[in-house]
């Protein structure tokens, strides 16, 4: 019973998240919160399931962008085969994003026997390396993938479950189941005894592997359970712009989710969440005044790692930590001076 | 996909193995020079440069401009030269030396933050479309002729400055004292300070040179390629699997994997188009499968 509490806790906190996000659609939002949240939700996965890979287990992978965009071009290509959705009929949207976690997560599967093996500099570029490779054969493959114009014509969303994907509401509702039983997943990865041999990983892979860890294959399959869940980011991506493009692919889009982890705190399960809203709202304020926002975003993130260097939730939990350590620390301090100063 | 036959008519005929021969060669060059300058700065201070990208695209874009200012494209390739160190050194002394002793994650965005703002900042300065600087007047003359096929003076003055330049930094590196005091430094910089040497100096220095050799690199190819804001992404990861192939920290090993790389790429461009930068993705994982140090790495890294 002990053992369940935190894990009850976890299953309550979805419910109770689950709920929030209901109702917000409920009170019928204008259309342009719905999209904001829908595009929110999109990046969440991408960066929390980055986070399982940097955070967690000291991966710092380049190339987590091709996972996210490999999930939304296959969730595109699937659906464009009338075959399929004449098999699947209504079920065609959860089984194409079903297929989109496992393609994406067989091709990180592939990546990350291949990079696992290298240490941490080679491991950051070889996954960017491999990035790059997957942007050049969308880019080759013009027939299947529409090349540089990406995967357009639309993606035909048949109805299920009552949800109509082209409407903003229930598209919005359709993002946040995911984005709820994404981040559900990879919070209980975290809790598991897998999860503690991944942290063991980051802190110190030899004495892991000393420990008897086959620390290799820990590795790959972590790499694979995060390009799978960063599929489903993709996917949602996929379902509101009704296609699929190579930019999803670039390396900004990788660079840009580490750094939204690091904006929002490295060091705490949801510290990247507070990274992803920061940064759109560091976009989308940068778009009022000048199309620049690459400026004010390098700017930003210069400040953050030069001047503040940690994120904004580990900031906060340090100051607080100094606060109380301070309280406690001050009180002696005080009767020492006063049995001094008589 | 696979065009054999065109690879055999070429291989056959002079005039063209010659012409891919010689494209091959100064593509392998100017990535020896962009790559030397990773490995370099590798090999003392222990920091991967992802921003190496944007020393290249500065020295393209500052050249294009002293071109056009000048006439002179000699005066251009030293212009871009000289910025492109001095950005580097600028960027060393007040971001990247902050986060020597930081973990991977620190290093790797403030290289990213700087390839943004650089980015944003050619296109504020120079615009987003695409700017091509033309062969120099100076190089526009008949082409040379050589066993059956033509190559362009441009090209063999491109081949050998980078060679002068590639021979010039060895002999800095491994003979003067500057190099010697450069490589004591990344064994124990701690040693090397008790010494009475400014060792910041050097780091500063040493990144400058790598990023030089970046913007002459850029320089040198402003003539023949266009120009472009983020065009120092592609050149960013061929000069990493050149690294890796040739070894990290060796630069014979970069000089013999650009090579490799730039026929690869000249002789690919005919024989399998689409598949050019999947043949090099396979040699550098073939590579870091079965040789992790790379070609003519001398320590084992995993």
């Amino acid at each position: 019973m002990n053992m369940s509490s935190p894990l009850l806790r976890v299953f309550a906190l979805a419910a109770a998240v689950m709920a929030v996000l209901l109702v917000i659609a409920a009170l019928n939002p204008s259309v342009w919160l719905l999209d904001t949240m829908t595009g929110l939700f999109a990046s969440a996965l991408l960066v929390m399931s980055l986070h399982l890979l940097i955070g967690y287990t000291g991966l710092v992978s380049f190339g987590h962008a091709a996972y996210f965009a490999a999930g939304g071009y296959i969730f595109g290509m699937v659906l464009q085969m009338p075959a399929f959705i004449a098999a699947m009929g209504s079920w065609s949207v959860p089984a194409a994003t079903l297929f989109a976690m496992a393609g994406s997560g067989l091709f990180a599967f592939f990546v990350g026997l291949i990079c696992a093996r290298l240490s941490e500099i080679y491991f950051a570029f070889l996954t960017l390396a491999f990035q790059m490779l997957f942007v050049s054969i969308i880019q080759g493959l013009v027939a299947y993938t529409g090349g540089d114009q990406g995967l357009t014509g639309g993606i035909p969303r048949p109805e299920f479950l009552g949800l109509n994907l082209a409407q903003a509401s229930d598209r919005y509702v359709f993002a946040a189941i995911l984005f709820v039983l994404g981040v559900l997943a990879i919070r209980l990865v975290t809790l598991s005894s897998f999860g503690a041999t991944l942290r063991c990983i980051r802190d110190n892979e030899r004495r892991t592997a000393f420990l008897g860890v086959n620390t290799y294959k820990a590795k790959v399959l972590v790499f694979t359970l995060a390009g799978s869940i960063a599929a489903l980011g993709g996917v949602i991506l996929a379902v509101f712009t009704s296609a699929a493009y190579p930019e999803w692919a670039s390396w900004s889009v990788s660079g840009e989710a580490i750094f939204m982890i690091m904006l929002g705190g490295l060091n705490s399960f949801y510290g990247p969440l507070i990274g992803v809203v920061v940064m759109r709202a560091i976009n989308d304020v940068t778009l009022l005044y000048t199309t620049h926002t690459e400026l004010t975003k390098g700017l930003a993130i210069l400040f953050v790692v030069l001047v503040l260097r940690r994120g904004i939730l580990d900031w906060i939990m340090d100051r607080h930590k100094n606060r109380t350590r301070s309280k406690t620390a001050a009180s002696p301090a005080r009767k020492e001076q006063t049995d001094v100063a008589p | 996909m696979l065009d054999l036959t065109a690879l055999a008519t070429c291989f056959t005929s002079s005039s063209c193995l010659v012409m891919q021969t010689s494209t091959g060669v100064i593509i392998g060059m100017l990535l020896f020079l962009v790559a030397s300058g990773v490995t370099l700065i590798f090999g003392v201070l222990h920091v991967v440069n992802f921003a190496h990208g944007a020393f290249y695209m500065i020295g393209a874009y500052t050249a294009y401009t002293a071109y056009g200012a000048t006439g002179s494209y000699f005066a251009a390739v030293i212009v871009g030269t000289l910025t492109a160190a001095l950005v580097g050194v600028l960027f060393e002394r007040l971001a990247i030396s902050r986060v020597y002793k930081e973990n991977l994650l620190m290093q790797v965005l403030v290289c990213y933050a700087f390839v943004l703002i650089c980015d944003d900042l050619v296109k504020i300065i120079w615009g987003s479309e695409y700017l091509a600087m033309g062969i120099p007047d100076e190089f526009r003359v008949p082409p040379l002729r050589l066993v059956g096929g033509v190559v362009p003076v441009f090209y063999v003055f491109l081949i050998a400055t980078a060679a002068l330049v590639a021979i010039l930094s060895l002999v800095l590196i491994r003979y003067t004292r500057f190099g010697k005091i450069v490589q004591a430094a990344a064994r124990n910089a701690t040693m090397v300070s008790v010494l009475g040497i400014r060792v910041p100096i050097y780091f500063a220095a040493l990144f400058g040179l790598g990023c030089g050799l970046a913007g002459m690199a850029g320089a040198l190819a402003a003539p023949v390629r266009s120009m472009t804001p983020g065009m120092g992404l592609s050149v960013l990861i061929d000069s990493f699997i050149v690294t890796v192939i040739g070894g990290m920290g060796s630069i014979p090993g970069a000089l013999l994997a650009a090579l490799i790389l730039g026929l690869t790429r000249s002789f690919g461009s005919i024989g399998f188009p689409l598949f050019v930068d999947g043949a090099m993705f396979m040699m550098m994982v073939a590579i870091l499968v079965f040789r992790p140090q790379g070609l003519l790495g001398e320590k084992a890294v995993r």
